[in-house]
C-alpha cells in the first residue's frame, strides 16, 4: 500500500505535493538502520534489548496481584513480572517512550488519523473481533518463546541467540501458512 | 571502556528508566516512519508484494549485530553483562508458529501495535486489548506451557556455539545471508507487484 493511502489530507484539504513528500515513508533500510542504532544504543548502555511483553505483564501482574497477590507471587507466568511492578519496570517505560515517538512522527508525518484498517470487503466488526484474537495469540506464543518480535527475533536476532533464529524463522513460517486462507482480511 | 554502563553500575536505576523512555521514543519512532503504524503494510509481507517487514527487521539486525561484535571486538563491551535469552527450541518453535498466527490475523506484532494505537489506529487498541486478555489465559489456563518451556530450556546458546564458528565469522555469514535476502525480497516485490491492491 502506499504511503498516500493511509495517510489523511493536508489540514486545510489541500493535497500539495510537500505534503505529500512529508507523508512518504522512510527508505525501509535505512528505517532498518535506526532501528538497529537505537537497539545497539539500547544493549550498550542496558545490557539489555528492546522488547515489549514484559511491559504488558508488569500492569497485569499488578492488577492480578491486587486481588490476588499470593497467587500472582506463586504463578509460574505472572511471578516474574509481579516481582518488577509498573512503577519501575523497564519495558513500560520503553513502551511509553515507543507510543510517544511513533505519536511524533505519526503527527509530523500527518498520519495519525482515527482508522480501523481492513481489507476492503470485511465488516469492522470482523476485523476487530480477528484483531483481538490476534493480540490473544500473540500473547501465548510470546510467553511461550519468551519474547515476542522485539525481544526475540530484533534482540535475540542481533545477539546471535539460537532459539531466537528458530523463533523467527517460525514467525514468518506461521505468517505465511495462514495468508492465503486468511487473505479476506487483507485484500 | 565498560561497557554495559547498567552493567557496570555507571548509571543508577532512574536514570535507566529516564534512557529506556528516550530509547523508546526512537523505537517508535523509525517504526512508524517505516509505515509499521498501518496493519495492512504490516500484513504485506505475507502476500509478497511490500517486503518492507524483512527489510527493516534485516536491516537493524545486522546493524546491531555487526555493532555488539565491533565493541566487543575492541574490548568496550564485556557481553558476559548483557542479558541473553534462554533457548528452548520447542517452546520457541512452537510460540514463533502462533505468534506468526497472530501476526497474520491480527496484523500486528506486540510492538507495533502500539505503534499503530498511537496514531489512530482502533484495530491496534483492539489488537492491545487482545493481547492482554491472551497473558491473562496464559497466566490463569496455561501455567503448564511456561513449566513446560522452562523444563526444556537449554540455557543461553549461541549460533557461534552451535555451530563451533568464531562470532565473527557467523556475523558476516548473517551478514551475507541478509544481502542475499535483500536481493530476494527486491525481486519478489516487483514479480508480485500485480498483487499490490489499488
Amino acid at each position: 500500500m502506499s504511503a498516500a493511502a493511509i495517510a489523511s489530507p493536508d489540514r486545510r484539504g489541500v493535497d500539495s505535493a510537500r505534503a505529500a513528500d512529508r507523508r512518504r515513508l522512510m527508505n525501509p533500510y535505512l528505517a532498518g538502520f535506526g532501528l538497529g542504532l537505537v537497539l545497539l544504543l539500547t544493549f550498550l548502555i542496558m545490557g539489555r534489548g528492546l522488547g515489549a511483553t514484559a511491559g504488558y505483564g508488569s500492569l497485569l501482574a499488578a492488577a492480578f496481584g491486587a486481588i490476588a497477590p499470593d497467587w500472582t507471587a506463586a504463578n509460574p507466568a505472572l511471578k516474574g513480572y509481579f516481582a518488577d511492578p509498573p512503577a519501575t519496570n523497564w519495558t513500560l517505560y520503553l513502551l511509553i517512550g515507543a507510543f510517544a515517538g511513533a505519536l511524533v512522527s505519526g503527527l509530523l508525518a500527518h498520519r495519525v488519523q482515527f482508522r480501523i484498517e481492513r481489507g476492503p470487503n470485511l465488516s469492522v466488526r470482523t476485523r476487530l473481533l480477528f484483531a483481538f484474537s490476534g493480540g490473544l495469540l500473540a500473547a501465548i506464543g510470546a510467553k511461550l518463546a519468551k519474547g515476542c518480535t522485539s525481544g526475540q527475533a530484533l534482540t535475540g536476532g542481533s545477539q546471535l541467540n539460537a532459539g531466537s533464529w528458530v523463533f523467527m524463522l517460525s514467525v514468518f513460517a506461521g505468517g505465511y501458512l495462514l495468508a492465503y486462507f486468511v487473505r479476506r482480511l487483507w485484500r | 571502556m565498560t561497557l554495559p554502563l547498567y552493567g557496570f553500575d555507571l548509571i543508577t536505576d532512574a536514570q535507566g528508566l529516564a534512557t529506556a523512555l528516550l530509547l523508546g521514543f526512537g523505537f517508535g519512532w523509525f517504526l512508524e516512519r517505516a509505515g509499521f503504524g498501518s496493519a495492512r503494510k504490516l500484513a504485506a509481507q505475507f502476500y509478497l508484494h511490500d517486503m518492507t517487514v524483512l527489510k527493516v527487521m534485516f536491516t537493524a539486525i545486522i546493524t546491531t549485530a555487526v555493532g555488539l561484535w565491533f565493541f566487543s571486538a575492541i574490548g568496550w563491551l564485556d557481553l558476559s553483562y548483557v542479558y541473553l535469552t534462554p533457548t528452548s527450541v520447542g517452546a520457541q518453535l512452537l510460540g514463533g508458529l502462533i505468534l506468526g498466527f497472530g501476526f497474520i490475523l491480527g496484523g500486528f506484532c506486540p510492538g507495533t501495535s502500539v505503534t499503530a494505537t498511537a496514531t489512530g489506529s482502533g484495530d491496534g487498541l483492539t489488537y492491545m486489548a487482545g493481547f492482554v486478555a491472551g497473558l491473562a489465559i496464559y497466566a490463569v489456563a496455561l501455567p503448564g506451557l511456561e513449566l513446560w518451556a522452562n523444563a526444556n530450556s537449554m540455557g543461553e546458546l549461541t549460533l557461534p556455539q552451535v555451530f563451533g564458528i568464531p562470532y565473527g565469522a557467523v556475523v558476516l555469514g548473517v551478514v551475507v545471508m541478509a544481502l542475499v535476502a535483500f536481493a530476494g525480497a527486491e525481486w519478489v516485490e516487483r514479480k508480485f507487484q500485480h498483487l499490490r491492491p489499488q
